[in-house]
């Protein structure tokens, strides 16, 4: 009469489909949620999931219900004090009270907040942006490439034959070529039984045709025997073709001016800069290495921790980083194997007379070399000379931008706008 | 005496389930509950989440609006704001009831007695259910409901079947038949003939639309018969029998949600006769098991907290206060029931002579089968419920000022409240009553509804979405009159389709 079944194994997610079709539903409202949040918190926890919140309006699925007003009667439970016949005010709006419970389900103006995971959340996060020219690259760098087999091929090399496949060829060919004599043999044969003599006939009738047989077949067995084991018609090679591989790793250069007029609000500002970008990059390439480079008056090679946190004074030559850049590179990142991507965080400050030198650089070593250079400058004040002459460089090249940064809450639009898709 | 225990301590395992089942089974059956067999199903939470979040049914078709209540009950579920019921059924034949894998061994058996017992009897026993579903053949339908809604998104694309699903979605209350049988099938002859169906419908909407020579509007209005001859409350049924630009397949995915909105009409029309019921024979087939002996002061505690909670009602000043639970009201009315029967009263016998004094069982069994929640209300609920419950009725009228309170738990209140309160339960009253009203076939092809309110009640403000989503499926202009006490018509809501 019952049946007890365990079906604790059996598939949970099944409401994981019902649930992506949410998702793409309120796309919309749910991206809006997405940049109000980051706008909103600190980047550095960016790579989690996020609460949304959609005001519950904008998803609700209409029917056909009453609304207020007419005449309506509710029993409720508990009655302490009212008699029949008394009057009280009407309760403000959305009180409780009214209309039965049961009724009033829908009309509620919370919020619908639930969690997205960090993938659905950064993969909204990124969207609209796409890694300039990755695809462009992808298709005028192909340099690398992988060998895959491609079946087989009737010449090479011997360490690439194909033992089982030559073989097989050897034995068709063994069988096709030695048919028609094998044929013949076994007509010759027949004759030959047929001929032997009756115990009372005398032999020298059939001896001549007898010894003509038996030459043939002498004959036949010699041609059969001739057919080789193995031709090199028969031989088959591996065959294996090289397939373009597209570059998979990139480098990522974080330079940072860290001069005593970079305070640690703009040190801030610039970190979420980067970890943007780096997060961004992890969406695209498998493999991922980041340089960091500071400088004031000279650059150098730190590590993460250093790069953010200890602090120098005094002047600042942006072209020693660069400089610094462009030798890594040469020495470390072959620009084969390597996407390289730079973003440049700086107060705008600069010597005069090397902001000419930066330009030079960029033109001539740097940009050549990298799929992107992102400048962005932190500062509420006038442009200095680097400015300017980062603005020519932004004019002639496609692949660098530049852009200008007040406050936390500027990095997202100033991100997006930078790696907007290119509509070619 | 501990030797007959059932079970000592809090673990469940499946000889134990077996166990505790085959008791209650027999004790059920001792009180005359005729069931489906029945089919339980040891979920996990998640599993349990997923139940939930596709209306209860095992198998459904998939669509964005249960993401979003999966996504709440999760929501709500992880941060604590409330636990999962303990159960859901499904009226199938067998009947199927989940349990969760978190539960105690006890919490499983009151499961057991509370839905593979009480609902599936209800299921099995209810006119309404009787009359409106088909246990044997709800989960093969919705086998074929999936895959042929699947089906069409692979061959139509996903965003034209969803926009399809939500307008349908939003008529479904007004998608049911009331007063008609409609025919069983089983998933084979649903599949036979909905090939046949997609044929001939297309064939008949191509008749009805015919080219007609153009005559003057006027003319034709006065001379053209009413069509429909009569105003038709299934909407659903309406739109996929004649919407005249439907494809085949539309009308057969309307037809399919039509179909699930029939399934679950007599549940919105049972709710508290359907809790009461299996609260009432969970408490009862409990309590004979430990009368037995079969299970200790314990299970009986665990069980008890449980059970107080579940049949909890604050009043109407509490903050915890949403309305009537159905689970309390139900269950106390059932247990009155067995009272005025075994304890009448003289108020009782003043009040219920029929069945005061008569046998219990027999008599909660003819209430189970032929009664829904209105007429159960104003057949069974006594003046001392009423007072326990100290039910007041309050009046609220737009004409006036104030709220009035128009009967309260005595002697004079009685019959009011218990009118007031079946009234409360009638879904006649609680949904807005919109009927097809007229189509101009010879015109512009605009479909009008009437919508004949209730106690001079408007529409909410949805109701102008739920035009368009009706103008999506009619395809031409559509429009919605309001007919007032004074059988006043005027236009409330139109949505104009430009062709």
């Amino acid at each position: 009469m019952t049946q007890v079944i365990d079906r604790r194994l059996s598939g949970k997610n099944k409401s994981a489909v019902n649930r992506q079709r949410f998702i793409r539903r309120f796309k919309a409202q749910i991206k809006r949620a997405v940049a109000d949040a980051v706008a909103g918190r600190s980047i550095v926890d960016i790579d989690n999931g996020e609460k949304i919140n959609i005001p519950a309006r904008d998803m609700s699925e209409p029917v056909f219900q009453h609304g207020r007003g007419g005449r309506r009667e509710a029993v409720h439970p508990g009655n302490t004090d009212f008699v029949t016949g008394d009057r009280i005010k009407r309760p403000p709006d959305a009180a409780g009270g009214q209309g039965g419970g049961a009724s009033n389900s829908g009309e509620g103006e919370d919020d619908f907040a639930f969690q997205l995971s960090r993938e659905e959340f950064l993969e909204l996060f990124f969207e609209d942006l796409a890694l300039p020219d990755l695809v462009k690259t992808q298709l005028a760098k192909l340099t690398d490439f992988k060998s895959v087999r491609a079946g087989y091929t009737t010449d090479g090399v011997p360490t690439n034959i194909n033992v089982i496949r030559s073989l097989r060829g050897a034995l068709a060919r063994r069988i096709a070529l030695r048919g028609p004599h094998m044929k013949r043999l076994r007509e010759v044969n027949a004759e030959l039984t047929a001929l032997q003599p009756a115990p009372d006939e005398t032999q020298e009738e059939s001896e001549p045709r007898r010894l003509e047989l038996e030459e043939e077949v002498r004959h036949l067995k010699q041609r059969i025997e001739s057919i080789p084991f193995v031709d090199t018609f028969d031989l088959r090679y591996n065959n294996r073709i090289k397939q373009p591989r597209p570059t998979t790793q990139a480098v990522m250069f974080c330079l940072m001016d860290v001069s005593g007029s970079m305070d640690e609000e703009r040190k801030d500002i610039a970190k979420r800069f980067f970890i943007l970008l780096y997060l961004f990059l992890t969406r695209n390439y498998e493999r991922i290495e980041v340089v960091f480079i500071r400088h004031h008056t000279i650059a150098k090679e730190v590590d993460e921790d250093e790069f953010f946190h200890s602090r120098e004074s005094g002047g600042t030559v942006v072209s020693s980083a660069l400089k610094l850049m462009q030798e890594i590179i040469r020495e470390r990142y072959p620009l084969t194997e390597w996407n390289i991507y730079a973003a440049q965080a700086s107060d705008g400050d600069n010597w005069d007379d090397d902001s000419s030198t930066c330009r030079d650089l960029l033109v001539s070593k740097i940009l050549p070399c990298v799929q992107y250079f992102a400048y962005v400058e932190i500062t509420p004040d006038a442009h200095q000379t680097l400015w300017q002459e980062y603005q020519r460089v932004a004019d002639a090249y496609g692949n660098f931008a530049m852009r200008q940064i007040d406050a936390p809450s500027d990095i997202y639009p100033v991100f997006r706008e930078l790696f907007r898709k290119r509509v070619k | 005496m501990s030797g007959k225990l059932l079970s000592e301590g809090p673990e469940w395992s499946f000889e134990l389930i077996e166990r505790y089942d085959r008791e209650i089974a027999r004790v059920a059956a001792n009180y005359g509950l005729d069931t489906y067999p029945n089919q339980i199903e040891v979920i996990s939470a998640e599993q349990m989440m997923d139940a939930y979040s596709s209306v209860g049914m095992p198998v459904n078709y998939q669509h964005w609006s249960f993401g979003k209540e999966f996504i709440g009950v999760e929501q709500r579920y992880k941060r604590g704001h409330m636990g999962l019921a303990y159960e859901i059924v499904i009226n199938s034949n067998p009947c199927i009831a989940y349990l969760m894998e978190e539960n105690s061994i006890t919490m499983q058996a009151l499961v057991i007695a509370h839905a593979a017992y009480g609902h599936n009897s209800f299921f099995k026993g209810n006119y309404l259910f009787q009359t409106w579903t088909n246990a044997d053949a709800i989960i093969d339908y919705l086998l074929f409901a999936r895959n042929y809604i699947a089906e069409c998104e692979q061959r139509y694309g996903e965003e034209e079947v969803e926009l399809l699903l939500d307008s349908c979605h939003a008529l479904m209350n007004h998608g049911v038949d009331r007063y008609k049988r409609p025919s069983r099938l089983s998933a084979d002859q649903e599949r036979r003939r909905q090939k046949e169906r997609e044929e001939y419908l297309q064939l008949q909407v191509n008749d009805l639309w015919r080219t007609l020579p153009a005559r003057d509007v006027a003319e034709s209005q006065q001379q053209e018969p009413h069509f429909p001859a009569e105003p038709q409350e299934n909407l659903l049924y309406f739109i996929e029998k004649n919407a005249p630009l439907l494809k085949p397949w539309q009308r057969e995915v309307v037809r399919i949600v039509r179909k699930v909105a029939q399934y679950f009409y007599p549940q919105r029309q049972t709710q508290v006769m359907n809790e009461g019921w299996a609260t009432f024979w969970h408490y009862t087939i409990l309590n004979t098991l430990y009368d037995e002996g079969l299970v200790d002061d314990g299970f009986m505690m665990e069980f008890l907290q449980s059970h107080t909670n579940v049949i909890a009602q604050p009043p109407y000043n509490s903050k915890f206060y949403s309305g009537i639970n159905p689970y309390a009201l139900g269950f106390a009315m059932m247990s009155d029931l067995r009272r005025i029967c075994e304890q009448p009263t003289d108020e009782d016998r003043h009040w219920f002579p029929d069945i005061a004094g008569s046998d219990w069982i027999k008599t909660l069994d003819f209430a189970m089968r032929n009664f829904k929640d209105e007429s159960f209300i104003a057949q069974y609920l006594s003046p001392k419920l009423i007072r326990e419950f100290k039910l007041f009725s309050v009046l609220d009228d737009d004409a006036q000022e104030q709220l009035e309170i128009s009967a309260i738990h005595d002697e004079r209140g009685y019959r009011y409240i218990r009118q007031s309160l079946a009234d409360q339960y009638n879904l006649g009253s609680r949904e807005p009553n919109i009927q097809v009203y007229n189509v101009n076939r010879r015109g512009d092809r605009s479909l009008t509804l009437r919508h004949t309110q209730y106690h001079r009640r408007p529409l909410g403000d949805s109701a102008e979405e739920v035009v368009k989503h009706i103008a999506r499926l009619w395809g031409f202009t559509v429009r919605l009159e309001a007919v007032g006490e004074d059988d006043k018509v005027k236009v409330t809501h139109e949505c104009k389709v430009e062709h």
